[in-house]
C-alpha cells in the first residue's frame, strides 16, 4: 500500500509541475503589459522599466518562470496590484472561507447522495425511485447562481428566514455563520448531490444483477446486510470516481455561490481580480485551486486502494 | 407421450424476426416519453433560434429609458429590462447564443480531443505519457476556472467564449479517446492492417477512429447541457457575451439588482436555461443508453 500512495504521490507532484507551466504560460499570453497596468497611465518610460528590472520581467521566460516557482515553493506568491497585498496573505484570509463553505457542501453531498442513490436502486421503478431520478435530473441541470438567486428571493425577501449575504466565521459567531452559510452550502452541494446519488444508483443497480448477490439472497443473508455489505462495497468504485470529479465541480460552483451571497472566498477573488486585472492574484488563484483539487484527486486514488485490493497491487 | 410433428419441430427452430440495429437503437433512445419531450424541447429551441426575428415581439437590442422596467403585461408578456429592452424578445434570441456556444464549443473540444487521445492511444510511449499528463494537469483546473483564466486573455464576446470553453473541455474528449483507441487496437483487424503493412495514418483514420466513435458522440450530446451551462456562467460573471448580445447568463445578472421589484427578469431566462439544459441531458442519458448496451437499463 505505501509503494502505491509513494507512486501516486509522484505522479501528483508531476501532475502540479504541468500545472504551473500552464498557468505560467497562459498568464503570460495575456494582452498588455503587466508593469503599464500596475503603475497607470501617468508612469514613465524610466519607471516602467526600473520596475520591470525589479520584478524581473526583462529576463528570458524559462528563468522568470524558475525564480517564480522557486518563490511559490517558498511560499511567496508575489504582491497584488490592486489590494496593494502580499497574495499569500490574501489567500490565507480567503481560503479558509471556501473551505468552510466547499466541505460542507462536499459532507453534505456525500451524506445525502449515496443513501439516496441506495435507496433509488433499492426500490426501483418505484415512486421513491421515481421522485429521486427526477431531482437528480432537475439538480444537474439548474445553474447554481440562478438557484441561488432563487433562493435569495424566496428565503431572504419574500420569507425573511435567511439572510441575504454575507460571510461570518462560525468561531466568531457559530449561529449568524450558520443562518448566512446554509443556504450557499445546500445549493453548492446540489449538483454533486445529483449526479452522487445517480452514480449510486446506476453502479447499485449493476452489482445488484451479479451472481453473488443472487448467492447472498439464496443463502438468506438478510437484505439489509446484502445492500450494504455485498453490494455497497463493490458499487463504490464509480462513486468514488465521481467523488473526485464532484470535489473539481464544488469548486467550480464556489465561485457563482460567492458571486451571489457576497462571500469573500477564493472563487470571489479570482473574479475581482480578474476585473482588476490582478494576474498575479489570478495565477496563484489558479494554481491553489488545482492543487486542491489534485489533492483531492490523490486522496480518491489512496481509498480507490483501500477499497480495492486489485488497483493498489497494479493488477 | 406425443412426439412433436414436423411443424413443432420447425416452430422450435424457428429464428425471431430479424430487427435492424437502428430500428432497435430507435426503440431503446425513444423509449421513455421524457426523451420525446426532451427532443421536442429541442426542436423548438433550433427552430426559436432560427426564426428569431420571425418570433421576437420586439427589437431585442432596442433601448427606450422610458419603458424601463414594465412589469408583464399583453404587450411585454415577460416585461422589460431596467434599458426598456423586451425580455421575451431576448431570452428568443439568447437561444441563438447558447446553441452555438454549446455546440461550436463541444464540437471543437471533440475534434481537439479525440485527435490527442487518438495520437496518444495509437503510439503509446512517450507520446502517450506527455499527452495525458497534460491533460491530467489540465483536469486539476476546475472547467469554469481554466474558463475563466483563458478568457481573462482573450476577452469577452461569443468567439472567446467558444474558444476558452472547446480548450477547457478538451481533456475529457482526449481521455475517453484513448481508452476507446487502447480497447479497439487490440482488435483483429486493426492487427490484420499492421501486419498488411497498412500506414499509421490509414490505419488510425480507417480502421480505429470509426470504431470509436458511439460513447464519443454520448459525450457531446451530454456535454452540450454542461457548455450552454459554462457560458451562462461565465456571463453571469460578465466574462462571456458582452453588452449588449444577449445571453441568458448575463439576462439573469442584470435582473439580480431589481430581484425585490421585478423578480421575472431574474427568474425567466434562468427557466430557459434549465430547461434546455435538462433536455440535452435526457436527450444525452437516452443515446447513452441506446449505443452502449452495458449500460442500458441502469439509469
Amino acid at each position: 500500500m505505501l509503494t502505491f500512495i509513494v507512486r501516486r504521490l509522484i505522479m501528483t507532484i508531476a501532475i502540479l509541475f504541468i500545472v504551473s507551466l500552464i498557468v505560467f504560460t497562459i498568464m503570460h499570453m495575456l494582452p498588455g503589459d503587466p508593469v503599464a497596468i500596475m503603475l497607470g497611465d501617468q508612469a514613465s518610460v524610466e519607471e516602467i522599466e526600473r520596475l520591470r528590472t525589479e520584478l524581473g520581467l526583462d529576463k528570458p521566460l524559462p528563468v522568470q518562470y524558475a525564480d517564480w516557482l522557486l518563490n511559490v515553493l517558498q511560499g511567496d506568491l508575489g504582491r497584488s496590484i490592486s489590494y496593494n497585498e502580499d497574495v499569500g496573505q490574501l489567500v490565507r484570509d480567503r481560503l479558509p472561507i471556501s473551505f468552510h463553505i466547499g466541505l460542507s457542501a462536499f459532507v453534505l453531498a456525500i451524506v445525502l447522495g449515496i443513501p439516496a442513490g441506495i435507496i433509488a436502486a433499492v426500490k426501483r421503478g418505484g415512486w421513491l425511485d421515481s421522485l429521486i431520478t427526477v431531482t437528480a435530473n432537475l439538480g444537474m441541470a439548474v445553474p447554481v447562481f440562478w438557484l441561488g438567486i432563487l433562493g435569495v428571493y424566496l428565503f431572504s425577501l419574500k420569507l425573511g428566514w435567511l439572510p441575504v449575504q454575507g460571510y461570518t466565521s462560525p468561531f466568531e459567531d457559530l449561529g449568524q455563520s450558520f443562518r448566512q452559510t446554509v443556504m450557499p452550502v445546500v445549493l453548492l452541494s446540489l449538483g454533486a448531490l445529483a449526479t452522487l446519488a445517480r452514480q449510486t444508483r446506476s453502479s447499485m443497480l449493476e452489482v445488484i444483477r451479479q451472481d453473488y448477490i443472487r448467492t447472498a439472497r439464496a443463502k438468506g443473508v438478510k437484505e439489509n446486510r446484502v445492500i450494504m455489505k455485498h453490494a455497497l462495497r463493490n458499487a463504490l468504485i464509480p462513486i468514488i470516481t465521481i467523488l473526485g470529479m464532484g470535489l473539481a465541480s464544488l469548486v467550480g460552483g464556489s465561485v457563482f455561490i460567492e458571486q451571489v451571497f457576497n462571500i469573500p472566498g477564493m472563487g470571489r477573488l479570482m473574479v475581482q481580480s480578474i476585473f482588476g486585472k490582478d494576474y498575479v492574484v489570478v495565477q496563484s488563484v489558479v494554481l491553489i485551486v488545482a492543487s486542491v483539487v489534485a489533492l483531492g484527486n490523490l486522496a480518491v486514488d489512496i481509498a480507490y486502494g483501500l477499497i480495492d485490493p486489485r488497483i493498489r497491487l497494479g493488477k | 407421450m406425443t412426439t412433436p410433428s414436423a411443424a413443432d419441430a420447425a416452430s422450435m427452430f424457428e429464428l425471431p424476426p430479424q430487427t435492424s440495429s437502428v430500428r432497435r437503437f430507435l426503440r431503446v433512445f425513444l423509449a421513455r416519453k421524457i426523451v420525446i419531450a426532451g427532443l421536442s424541447v429541442l426542436t423548438l429551441m433550433v427552430l426559436m433560434a432560427i426564426f428569431a426575428p420571425l418570433l421576437a415581439p420586439h427589437d431585442p437590442y432596442g433601448q427606450d429609458l422610458s419603458m424601463s422596467l414594465k412589469q408583464p403585461s399583453a404587450e411585454y408578456w415577460l416585461g422589460t429590462d431596467m434599458l426598456g429592452r423586451d425580455v421575451l424578445s431576448r431570452i428568443i434570441y439568447g437561444s441563438r447564443v447558447s446553441l452555438i456556444v454549446g455546440l461550436v464549443a463541444v464540437l471543437i473540444a471533440g475534434a481537439i480531443g479525440m485527435t490527442i487521445g487518438l495520437l496518444s492511444g495509437f503510439f503509446g510511449g512517450w507520446v502517450d505519457t506527455v499527452l495525458m499528463r497534460v491533460m491530467d494537469a489540465m483536469i486539476a483546473i476546475p472547467m469554469i476556472v481554466l474558463a475563466m483564466a483563458l478568457g481573462a486573455i482573450l476577452g469577452g464576446g461569443i468567439v472567446n467564449v467558444i474558444v476558452a470553453l472547446g480548450i477547457a473541455i478538451v481533456p475529457a474528449y482526449a481521455r475517453l479517446m484513448r481508452g476507446q483507441v487502447l480497447s479497439v487496437k487490440q482488435s483483429d483487424y486493426v492487427m490484420a492492417g499492421v501486419v498488411t503493412g497498412v500506414g499509421n495514418v490509414r490505419n488510425m483514420l480507417v480502421h480505429v477512429l470509426p470504431n470509436c466513435l458511439s460513447p464519443l458522440i454520448v459525450l457531446l450530446t451530454m456535454n452540450l447541457g454542461m457548455a450552454i451551462l459554462a457560458e451562462a456562467g461565465l456571463s453571469f460573471l460578465g466574462l462571456g457575451i458582452a453588452p449588449p448580445g444577449a445571453s441568458w447568463g448575463s439576462m439573469v445578472n442584470d435582473g439580480y439588482r431589481y430581484l425585490l421589484s421585478n423578480p421575472v427578469l431574474s427568474l425567466a431566462p434562468g427557466v430557459a436555461i434549465l430547461i434546455v439544459v435538462l433536455a440535452f441531458n435526457v436527450v444525452g442519458d437516452a443515446l447513452r443508453d441506446a449505443l452502449d448496451p452495458r449500460l442500458r437499463g441502469m439509469e
